[in-house]
């Protein structure tokens, strides 16, 4: 499944990644695997004390999904830059879904290099993530 | 508060080696399921050393300390007022397990919106490996809720 960089365009959507709902055992287990022990993500009485409803995911674990949404569409050594910004909280029950579409093809430094923006929502449409990848051919 | 005499701010360099058990643990973390980030010898067959550091790691990998949250305190923020705004990944060379990396992080700026309301904190970091190559380029901004 090798893309070329004629075959891409502009307006191109990658193949979605839906990702099963957020549990407690996810955000547990993305805790430990992770290193980020912030309480915030997995303990509820300290989350509650930081006035938030319930613990939530970690931004890093939704950019991580985002992260599998490109390396499923190219080999990740092609990936050269990878930003996002977190606009929303994402909380237990949100089944999200990362899209991703062709926005750009453009050389610099003698390299061929496909800009894709990317973005992670839930199962009502809220964007969670907007970010964008540099991937190069 | 956060106070701004912090921006230009160094911290100790910070180095950590990359485990096979750890990747294949983050790889399941994440539900990934291509088994080139578990399988050493799938990751071979696609032309890596051994198995390799998944885009997002290196924002882990830099946590591998005591108490990564400790230069909180020094600088203003506050573990249960902050979240994170932006996160990004510069990569230049690829990096696997059995990689030692070495991250080098300063505060860049250190901003606030709505009238202190809203504090901001960005942090850049150069992760070089155990060659003195230099792997990759990070910037992270967390944002302090202070309503």
């Amino acid at each position: 499944m090798s893309l070329s960089y004629d075959s891409i365009t502009v307006g191109q959507t990658l193949p979605p990644l839906k990702l099963p709902p957020v549990s407690r055992t996810t955000l547990a287990l993305y805790c430990g695997a992770s290193g980020d022990h912030n309480p915030i993500h997995v303990d509820i009485d300290f989350a509650r004390k930081a006035r938030m409803p319930d613990v939530f995911a970690h931004g890093m674990l939704s950019m991580a999904w985002l992260g599998r949404l490109l390396t499923g569409w190219v080999p990740q050594k092609q990936l050269r830059q990878f930003s996002v910004r977190f606009t929303g909280i994402t909380y237990v029950g949100n089944v999200i879904t990362c899209t991703g579409k062709v926005v750009d093809k453009f050389e610099r430094n003698g390299e061929r290099l496909v800009k894709v923006e990317v973005q992670s929502a839930n199962q009502y449409g809220d964007v969670k993530i907007l970010g964008d990848a540099l991937i190069a051919f | 508060m956060i106070d701004k005499k912090h921006i230009g701010k160094a911290f100790p360099p910070v180095t950590a080696e990359l485990e096979k058990g750890r990747l294949r643990f983050f790889a399941k973390a994440i539900g990934e399921t291509d088994p080139v980030y578990s399988d050493e010898a799938a990751a071979k067959a696609a032309g890596y050393r051994s198995l390799p550091m998944p885009p997002t790691f290196l924002f882990c990998l830099e946590m591998e300390q005591p108490d990564p949250y400790a230069w909180f305190g020094e600088v203003g923020l506050e573990l249960p007022k902050i979240l994170h705004g932006e996160q990004s990944f510069t990569y230049h060379l690829p990096a696997c397990a059995g990689d030692v990396l070495t991250f080098s992080s300063r505060i860049v700026d250190i901003y606030d919106k709505k009238k202190g309301a809203l504090e901001f904190m960005v942090k850049e970091t150069r992760v070089t490996n155990q060659n003195g190559e230099h792997i990759a380029d990070v910037r992270n901004v967390i944002v302090q809720r202070n309503a």
